[in-house]
């Protein structure tokens, strides 16, 4: 039985914080948005009817619930631990992005708001954005790194075809989190009519608790499939890390679940090293403030946010949501960093034994598994998030594997 | 009482308005930068906000972001802005300087040893962007104890039920960012604006500065009118960012700062 007064699921508190980190450190211009937003989610929470349009869109639109699948072959492979998928990977547009973003935007109609604004990375959270004001027909401006327009150019046509005006962006570095800042720049000029849909479990307070509820739904399917399946829960639950919301979906329902063992893996990049070729928040950064939250952060000793280095355009972030950094510290959760190699591998692995593409970002969830799975006895049970499908990145792929795909492989 | 606050009450008494201009320390380099802070009371400066450079301005238009990189790839550093404070109080013991920028750098410094630090090389106030007064007992609270004005964003979207909590913890001055948007975007109109800086008057004593969209010694002048004053950034961060000398921006300064002294 849960212990009310022990529980992990409470967080954060009217301060948005969780422990020390969340909070909202933006600028007065967006703080009365912020608090607007803040109240609107918290009457929607407790609305029936607000969640009975998101589940009969999940269900219908996007393919809602995905199937929790056991990887029969992988863990003959593996020759330990039973492994088991939760294929979120099937969702529409094909990643877990679309369940956060189906909660913002059907809050933002509630709101009155006629413009969506996004940042993407790889472009999945750009995609499902565009995706879905598509479907209701709302204006939507998607920033991107202008490094990240170049590397992940089917994205890019896929955002214009849905209708999306995508803005290449060239300040900072031109990557996920300058991305971020550009959002945060239209938002504080277009403070009337524009919803800031953010794509992962960071931010200012709501948006960390808000991002995870909506992407909840991945951790309680995966509980009650588990259930039918084994009869109980998992012994350990693993997901990928960027900005962390695939994996606090997986692993929210379960904080309370005290035999659960929670491990999220963050990208290890070249090696969590000194010259900072990772994305590994945790395992190689200090708490600092961002983007609207303190969380654990890569910078330099002055305090200047270092940019991330990753295989992964979905991992390439330098901070992490800050519950994860909450779950880190207090040591419910632990977190540990694989390397682009580890997770190529695992990539190839997961094609050859079990027919599916997954993307590069589960991939290192999936590497973590290969490492730990054959230690482990054959009654363990293993659930891993599948969290986005491979094919946007099979041109990435093709290039670390040294295959020369032509021009479509530009 | 702070320098800032002995400025104001020095300028109430002549009855004139205050001009406040923004400079982005270290860029494009340390010396240019603190030649350019060292001539900026004489080209008629009131208050000298001092950007402290970080790689993610949020609040920031592309000419203060290129600021701050310049800076930061010129190695400028918390340390040496403070240096630069330092070298510039030898020479000038009455100008108040703000400290203009974002959190992290402060709070990975600590929060203590900041304080200590910028009130010992004689910074007046902070004006902190990502600290909306939810957030006081970060930085606001201790800094005023520590004997340093925090001064206060107030914006459009700060409406009569919030501004009281905006002006609470607020001192030395409040500045009222005339614009939703960011540095050097869109220009300010003294139509829209004087109507706001009378709302915001209502409810304090403390002067009302206003910053964000004035480039011109017409738009200083007409802004500075309907407030105690105004800021100038971009446009002066642009003539430096051009090339030219620093004697020549220090002439468009006076030329800004004439207009807002006409008001």
């Amino acid at each position: 039985m849960n212990d009310l007064f022990n529980s992990f699921m409470t967080g954060p508190d009217e301060k948005g914080r969780f422990g020390i980190f969340g909070g909202r450190f933006v600028s007065e211009t967006l703080m009365p948005l912020i608090l607007e937003l803040e109240e609107q989610y918290e009457r929607a929470k407790t609305d029936d009817s607000f969640w009975a349009e998101m589940e009969f869109l999940w269900k219908h639109y996007v393919g809602r619930p995905s199937p929790l699948y056991f990887a029969e072959r992988l863990t003959e492979h593996l020759g330990g631990a039973k492994v088991y998928m939760k294929r979120d990977e099937l969702n529409h547009t094909g990643a877990h992005k679309i369940n956060n973003v189906l909660g913002q935007i059907i809050l933002a109609r509630r709101m009155g708001k006629t413009r969506i604004i996004a940042e993407t990375g790889a472009g999945q959270h750009g995609v499902a954005t565009a995706t879905v004001c598509a479907k209701f027909g709302l204006k939507c401006v998607v920033y991107m790194g202008a490094h990240d327009v170049e590397r992940q150019q089917p994205n890019v046509f896929r955002m214009k075809l849905l209708g999306a005006e995508v803005v290449p962006v060239t300040s900072g570095r031109g990557t996920l989190k300058d991305a971020m800042n550009d959002a945060l720049r239209d938002w504080v000029t277009n403070v009337r009519d524009t919803f800031y849909c953010i794509g992962t479990v960071a931010g200012p307070h709501p948006y960390p608790a808000m991002v995870r509820d909506f992407q909840s739904i991945i951790g309680k399917e995966a509980k009650e499939q588990m259930l039918e399946a084994e009869g109980r829960l998992p012994d350990t639950i693993i997901a990928a890390i960027g900005g962390g919301s695939n994996a606090m979906g997986l692993f929210y329902p379960f904080l309370d679940d005290k035999e659960v063992e929670i491990i999220g893996v963050e990208a290890g990049g070249k090696g969590v090293n000194a010259k900072m070729e990772h994305c590994a928040s945790l395992t190689g950064g200090r708490p600092g403030v961002l983007h609207g939250n303190r969380t654990y952060l890569l910078q330099d000793d002055d305090g200047q946010i270092l940019e991330g280095y990753s295989i992964s355009a979905g991992l390439d972030y330098p901070g992490i949501g800050p519950e994860h950094s909450w779950l880190h510290d207090i040591g419910r959760a632990q977190y540990v960093a694989i390397t682009d190699k580890e997770a190529l591998e695992a990539f190839q692995l997961c094609c050859a034994t079990e027919g599916i593409i997954p993307a590069l970002e589960p991939s290192h969830a999936l590497a973590h598994v290969m490492k730990i799975a054959p230690d482990l006895p054959k009654d363990h049970i293993i659930c891993m998030n599948m969290c986005g499908r491979g094919d946007k990145d099979i041109y990435s792929v093709a290039r670390h594997l040294g295959i020369d795909m032509g021009e479509e492989g530009r | 009482m702070t320098r800032i606050d002995a400025k104001f009450a020095a300028l109430r008494e002549t009855g004139t308005k205050a001009f406040v201009a923004y400079v982005m320390a270290g860029d494009p380099d340390l010396d240019t930068s603190l030649q350019l802070v060292k001539g900026l009371p004489d080209a008629g400066v009131d208050i000298i906000e001092l950007g402290l450079p970080f790689t993610d301005p949020m609040a920031d238009g592309t000419t203060i972001q290129l600021a701050g990189q310049r800076a930061l790839e010129g190695g400028m550093t918390l340390d040496r802005t403070l240096d630069m404070v330092r070298r510039f109080r030898e020479g000038d013991d009455t100008t108040p300087i703000v400290m203009m920028g974002y959190y992290n750098p402060i709070y990975s410094r600590g929060v203590d040893r900041f304080l200590e630090q910028a009130k010992e090389a004689g910074i007046d106030g902070l004006i902190i962007v990502d600290l909306p007064p939810e957030e006081d007992e970060e930085l606001c609270i201790p800094a005023q104890a520590a004997g340093l004005n925090f001064i206060r964003l107030a914006t459009p979207t700060t409406d009569d039920k919030r501004l009281p909590k905006v002006l609470q913890n607020t001192s030395g001055f409040v500045y009222y960012v005339s614009i939703t948007g960011i540095t050097g975007a869109a220009e300010a109109q003294a139509t829209d604006v004087g109507p706001e800086v009378a709302r915001i008057k209502a409810a304090t004593d403390l002067p009302v500065i206003v910053g964000f969209g004035i480039k011109t010694p017409d738009a200083s002048e007409s802004i500075a009118s309907v407030a105690d004053g105004c800021v100038v950034g971009s446009a002066i961060v642009s003539e430096l960012a051009s090339g030219k000398p620093v004697s020549e921006v220090l002439n468009f300064v006076k030329t800004l700062a004439d207009g807002a002294h006409r008001a």
